[in-house]
């Protein structure tokens, strides 16, 4: 009980089955993301991340778990399901992809609008939803978060170890390459 | 050092090592007026927390709070709730407690950290774990805080005489006139089980105290 430090790992591992992953199983260096879809820091990192799997490439396996911080993102919640929603018509990665590069418009009738975008099943969409179908999958993302020491949106998990650096680009093109040389 | 996230948890074996007094000298020489300025540019970017957080200087880190320990009985108090009602933490006996102090209102890593426990306050109560928070605000502060943050917890005011609470505690900082960020987990019987004390603007999460409730429960049941 008298334990005042601790290891900051993921506690839920990667399960190319269950989570949003780009990239192959057999990459060198695995990032995880916890995102929150309004919060602005995520919003900075977005494209950063792009760049990484530019300048990485198929060293690098990408994958995004959810974080909404619904106290101070009302809208977080709602976006994290769309996206969730938006898998289970097996469009994750472009559902992602807009609410980050639109992330100042995430009310429900812009989520809608998104689907409707994306060509999905508008009718199924909405119905999921209204039934917060996904609402537990985004949960369990979140609390395997919280479990793993995620304190804040973004926080980056390099092959399991928190990356508790800055992640502007060169310092985390630098904690990518040394951990993806790391046998 | 102050690229890092301020909001990220301390790395493992980061805490306890005190640098020795001429380190500390040291690095309050090297924070000139200029300095000051760069850190506030290069952080702007990647979190525009407060940075006078981020600074120790010498005095305080010489009074880098070792917090009441694991054992140690919880001091009872009595402080307001809102302006009109108090609350004891006597009133909590019979199940375990959760003190949170923290510096200040609306300061953006405490709004980080208690916007955390709201959100994690399910995970809380499946201990019957009571979440309750103490800075030196006052209560009108506290209730203005509380509902722009949608906070629905205690929010203490440790406001006369000021940070008397957070003394009782050993966690008052005297240089900046509000508390350490501690935490503390109390149990049934109004003892401490586990308590830590985060570097004041690194928000410690919620894992260390879903941790310490766990291993409370594990006590509980094999006892």
């Amino acid at each position: 009980m008298s334990r005042t430090e601790w290891d900051a790992v993921l506690t839920l591992p990667v399960d190319q089955e269950r989570d949003h992953v780009q990239g192959a199983v057999s990459a060198a260096v695995t990032l995880v993301q916890y995102g929150d879809y309004e919060c602005p820091y995520c919003g900075q990192a977005y494209p950063i991340i792009k760049d990484m799997q530019a300048r990485v490439g198929d060293r690098l396996r990408f994958v995004f778990r959810n974080f909404p911080i619904s106290t101070s993102h009302p809208h977080a919640e709602h976006a994290a399901e769309a996206a969730e929603a938006a898998d289970a018509q097996g469009e994750f990665w472009r559902m992602h992809d807009l609410l980050y590069e639109r992330q100042r418009h995430l009310a429900d009738g812009d989520l809608h609008a998104y689907a409707e975008e994306l060509g999905l099943d508008v009718e199924r969409f909405d119905k999921e939803m209204a039934e917060h179908v996904h609402a537990a999958r985004v949960y369990e993302d979140f609390m395997s978060g919280v479990r793993s020491g995620v304190n804040g949106t973004p926080t980056f998990y390099i092959n399991g170890v928190r990356h508790d650096d800055s992640y502007e680009a060169e310092v985390l093109l630098e904690a990518l390459e040394r951990a993806a040389a790391t046998p | 050092m102050l690229a890092r996230r301020p909001h990220a948890s301390p790395p493992p074996g980061g805490r306890g090592k005190a640098c020795p007094p001429w380190v500390v000298g040291l690095v309050t020489y090297r924070y000139s007026f200029q300095d000051v300025l760069d850190v506030r540019v290069k952080r702007f970017w990647v979190h525009p927390t407060d940075h006078a957080e981020g600074i120790m200087t010498k005095a305080d880190a010489a009074r880098h709070a070792s917090p009441l320990r694991p054992g140690d009985r919880a001091p009872d108090f009595e402080l307001p709730a809102t302006p009109d009602q108090k609350v004891m933490l006597s009133d909590f006996r019979g199940r375990p407690v959760i003190l949170v102090f923290y510096p200040e209102d609306w300061s953006p890593v405490c709004s980080d950290q208690l916007g955390l426990y709201q959100a994690v306050l399910p995970e809380f109560q499946k201990f019957g774990a009571e979440l309750i928070a103490i800075s030196v605000d006052s209560a009108w502060s506290h209730l203005a805080f509380a509902k722009d943050r949608n906070l629905h917890f205690p929010l203490l005011a440790d406001f006369e005489p000021k940070g008397n609470v957070a003394r009782m505690y050993h966690v008052y900082r005297d240089v900046a006139g509000t508390s350490e960020r501690a935490l503390f987990v109390i149990d049934a019987e109004g003892v401490i089980r586990w308590s830590y004390v985060s570097p004041v603007g690194v928000n410690p999460g919620a894992d260390g105290i879903l941790r310490a409730l766990e291993e409370l429960n594990g006590r509980e049941e094999t006892t």
